[in-house]
């Protein structure tokens, strides 16, 4: 390198002697303080993680899609709040979002008694929240207590009720805690994932005076939030950034024994729009972007600079079509009535399902990065998809034979093209209720419009705001069709428990019904509980297989297409490996590390 | 004499324009719904009058585009198959004007759908969709114009003719609707109707909307002119004599608005045309697949199709000629109405 001011080459002599000068002096000064620090908690139970050994240092800057509503994992709903969190807080028992199975978190090893009813677990010692403070029972006791306190409003309070009561807990000792279920829960520890321990040193005070959810907003101070995870809060500056630093105290460590997280930082920038993320992440502003659509995916591989691209292959979101079976509207007109009768028939479900494209979907919408579904459980859920539901490629004459068989026959319109039309001599025209601001699912929609056409179905697509479609299917009923996708939180059944039971409420051709309206919602009711209650995977698996089974069959809902997962980090970052499962890119987070690099040393 | 063959000409510019765009069914190639999954996003072909081998052929054709494999929109040229252009062809049924099925083309490829102007993302042909988009956006301004001002002649008419309590009470409502902020408005009212409409009841829907919302101009136009009319010499002469209101209004006032309406028309249509592509683009017009212009460039919503499609800003350009017809016929009528009036004044100075 050349000097470019050329008249003072002295300055580089003497930084040159000056650096490592600083440097002896820094760890001079550091290093009495390391030991006493690795002194002070000999007790501790470090967990070691496998992966690549990473290097210290470094911000890594993420953009999110809104401003994170809150810091509370108790009452956080949005992705935001949850990427956030997930990086602030940790669970008992963790699932490993690469193998999606569990592995010991805080607790330190579980056993399950042998009627499946009882688990002990045994947490790590020496722990510590972020802000210094030990952890122990207590601090689950008051976590559970608080999730499972009706005047809380916690999300997640329903998966603590097992076989209609709340799972009770009860301290052993300062290290051993026993969960005791009314029901065998099939899914088992899996159950534990996602419940953050709360620091009760700062939350049990505003707990007990009722403000609960005034704690832990985003206007908390830096020092009166605590968590268990890889990085605590730092500063945040509304509108612009919410910063995280490293968690001096926390659990987990590297093969080497370093303590992680390896990260000095992370940024969280608030970029409102997808496009907006891409041209940050272009441009070098953020370091990771995740959530990406297939156009844009597609941009950025194109041009690829410094930075990785990944399709991490189909996630847990599935889209599908259905159709309103509700039986208990209060005023169902004559019209609706008729319509219901189509939708009732098997057979005319079966021939939509048999006249969509669903390759088209894929390449058209997704741009060949994604896959076509005939079920619910999606390719990247490889533990539990069902392998032997059949494929069948799309086809017109199936279709119409499908149609005749349940009475329909064909006219001829007065401009040449033919119209479907009922046993009762109606013509058979209904709307498909889409989101407006969801792009994909729009042209998913148009594209299956097109399709039915050509089996004389006349179908008026109505984009329309995301909450008040969700009004229209839930409350109010009133809609022919509508055209939807759902994200599984896990890759386990029970995690769409509520979607399957005919009692759920997100059972969405029919929310909430009273007794199963036909015998196979009964079936896949009782398949349901059975799974809930059987000991083993593979019973289990048998269990859920057959419910796909069903599905297939019985066509509620007609599976169209599932998105591939696609994100992309600098080239830099180490330890980059993403998952299918949310948060797609950060789950490893303590691990991801700055390789050497240029790009590196100018941080 | 000038001003004359000046309007001579711009008429001359819109009826062609117009011409061409009444006969969408027959000069697109395709229907504008039909969708050829395997072609998105295909961009416009050339038509070749020189082959590959640089030999001049007879008739105009194209090489036919495929995509490359493992892409999505990325195409070649097959310079190994020439597909010719034929003038006059039979091909997709569709009715012209509205009522004359049809199935005579304009011009058609062999063996292949040619995409002059590209394709979208479903593989429908882009041109074809120009055409009838355009058709519908027109006609939507054009109902819309004439809505209004049949609706402001009415109103500034009765105003500006019998004045007192009624002009200041219909004036006053006039000044509402003009201070209203119109674009929300359409979206209050779009929003109160019923969601699931089909593509003609859209249409009319939009038209009305439209139609309702802008006559204040046109009617407080009206008005002034009908109030400098009716106290004209000739006006009160004939009065005198005993003609009735409605023969006053049909014989001596009713023409004294003509030049400011037809101005009015001229410059609302354009107007209009860009009102329904503001509510189609915003997804509150005329329902997929049915298309419109501002239904066409709602995909330029999503950024990468803004950064990759240059065929899709097409529709955008579409409209430039039509809107400097009209607003050059506009700017025309009112010369000559300016003309007329001063021609008439220094008559009426004449000893």
């Amino acid at each position: 390198m050349r000097n470019k001011r050329g008249k003072f080459p002295y300055r580089r002599m003497l930084s040159s002697l000056l650096l490592p000068l600083v440097f002896c002096l820094l760890t001079f000064f550091f290093y009495p303080t390391i030991a006493s620090s690795q002194q002070e908690n000999e007790n501790e139970e470090l967990l070691v993680l496998p992966g690549e050994m990473g290097r210290s240092g470094g911000r890594l800057i993420v953009s999110l899609r809104a401003e994170p509503k809150t810091l509370n994992p108790v009452t956080s709903t949005d992705a935001p709040s949850r990427d956030v969190i997930g990086a602030m807080q940790a669970d008992l028992v963790h699932i490993n979002r690469a193998t999606q199975l569990t592995e010991p978190a805080l607790a330190r090893s579980w056993k399950v008694s042998a009627d499946g009813l009882q688990y002990t677990l045994k947490l790590r010692t020496g722990i510590k929240f972020s802000d210094g403070h030990p952890m122990d029972a207590d601090d689950v006791l008051f976590t559970f207590r608080v999730y499972l306190d009706e005047k809380v409003h916690a999300t997640q309070r329903d998966f603590l009720i097992v076989g209609g009561k709340p799972i009770s807990v009860r301290k052993l000792d300062a290290h051993t805690l026993v969960f005791q279920l009314t029901k065998p829960y099939g899914a088992g520890e899996r159950l534990f994932d996602g419940f953050y321990i709360l620091p009760r040193h700062l939350l049990e005070q505003p707990y007990r005076e009722g403000k609960f959810d005034q704690a832990g907003t985003l206007v908390t101070a830096a020092s009166a939030w605590a968590g268990l995870g890889p990085f605590r809060l730092k500063e945040y500056i509304a509108g612009q950034r919410l910063v995280l630093e490293r968690n001096p105290y926390y659990w987990r460590a590297d093969l080497k024994g370093n303590r992680l997280p390896y990260l000095d930082e992370i940024v969280f920038l608030f970029v409102p729009s997808a496009d907006a993320q891409v041209l940050r992440f272009q441009s070098g502003e953020a370091d990771v972007i995740s959530r990406l659509s297939a156009e844009n995916y597609a941009v950025l591989s194109r041009q690829q600079r410094a930075y990785t691209m990944v399709d991490a292959g189909p996630g847990l979101e599935y889209n599908f079509l259905f159709f309103n079976l509700n039986d208990s509207i209060e005023k169902t007109s004559p019209e609706m009535l008729g319509k219901q009768k189509w939708f009732r028939s098997v057979k005319f479900r079966q021939a939509v399902s048999a006249a969509v494209d669903r390759e088209a979907i894929v390449r058209l919408v997704y741009q060949g990065r994604g896959a076509p579904l005939w079920g619910p459980v999606t390719p990247g859920n490889r533990r539990w998809v069902n392998a032997s539901i059949a494929h069948p490629a799309r086809s017109l004459d199936r279709a119409r034979a499908l149609l005749k068989e349940a009475g329909f026959s064909w006219s001829n319109g007065p401009s040449g093209d033919s119209a479907l039309i009922d046993p009762d001599g109606k013509a058979v025209d209904f709307s498909l209720l889409t989101s407006s601001s969801n792009a994909d699912r729009a042209k998913m929609a148009t594209l299956v419009q097109d399709d039915l056409k050509q089996l004389g179905m006349h179908v008026q697509v109505v984009p329309m705001e995301f909450r008040s479609l969700i009004d229209r299917v839930m409350q109010t009923k009133e809609y022919d069709a509508c055209l939807l996708g759902l994200v599984s939180f896990d890759a386990d059944p029970t995690a769409d428990m509520n979607v399957w039971l005919s009692s759920g409420g997100t059972h969405l051709w029919n929310p909430s019904e009273a007794h199963p309206a036909t015998p196979w919602e009964a079936e896949i009711d009782r398949l349901m509980e059975r799974q809930l209650a059987a000991p083993g995977y593979e019973e289990r698996k048998k269990l859920y297989d057959r419910l796909q089974e069903i599905l297939a069959e019985e066509q509620p809902m007609i599976f169209l297409a599932s998105p591939d997962i696609l994100v992309g980090a600098k080239t830099v970052i180490g330890n980059f490996h993403p998952s299918v499962l949310e948060p797609y890119v950060l789950w490893n987070v303590e691990q991801l590390f700055f390789r050497n690099g240029p790009e590196n040393d100018r941080r | 004499m000038k001003l004359q063959s000046s309007l001579t000409r711009w008429l001359v510019v819109l009826g062609v324009l117009h011409g061409v765009v009444a006969c969408a069914g027959f000069l697109a190639p395709y229907d504008p719904t039909s969708q050829d999954r395997k072609s998105p996003y295909l961009p416009p072909m050339r038509i070749h009058l020189v082959d590959a081998q640089g030999h001049l052929q007879v008739r105009p054709f194209v090489y036919p585009l495929s995509l490359r494999e493992g892409t999505f929109d990325q195409y070649r040229e097959d310079t190994t198959r020439q597909e010719r252009l034929w003038f006059f062809v039979s091909g997709d049924r569709y009715s012209l004007f509205g009522f004359l099925p049809c199935r005579l083309h304009f011009f058609g490829i062999e063996n292949t759908r040619g995409y002059l102007l590209g394709s979208d993302g479903y593989g429908r042909d882009q041109l074809s969709r120009i055409l009838y988009g355009t058709q519908i956006s027109l006609l939507a301004g054009l109902a819309g114009a004439g809505l209004t001002v049949l609706i402001g002649l009415c109103i500034g008419g009765v105003a500006g003719y019998y004045g007192g309590w009624r002009d200041d009470a219909l004036m006053r409502v006039t000044e509402l609707f003009l201070a209203l902020p119109w674009l929300y408005l359409l979206f209050a009212l779009r929003a109160f109707l019923p969601l699931a409409v089909n593509p003609l009841e859209a249409f009319f829907l939009i038209v009305g909307v439209i139609g309702t919302v802008g006559w204040g101009r046109p009617a407080r136009l009206v008005r002034g002119v009908v109030l400098s009319a009716k106290e004209r010499d000739f006006v009160r002469a004939a009065r005198g004599f005993g003609a009735t209101d409605g023969y006053l209004f049909r014989r001596h006032i009713l023409p004294e608005t003509s030049s400011v309406l037809l101005t009015q028309a001229a410059i609302l249509v354009p107007q209009f045309v860009l009102a329904e592509m503001t509510l189609s683009f915003l997804g509150l017009g005329v329902p997929e697949p049915v298309p419109s212009l501002g239904n066409l460039l709602s995909n330029l919503q999503q950024y990468s199709v803004l950064a990759s499609y240059w065929w899709m800003y097409l529709p955008a350009l579409i409209m430039v000629p039509f809107f400097l017809g009209y607003l050059g016929l506009a700017s025309t009528l009112q010369k000559r109405g300016d003309a007329y009036k001063i021609e008439r004044a220094d008559f009426g100075s004449l000893p």
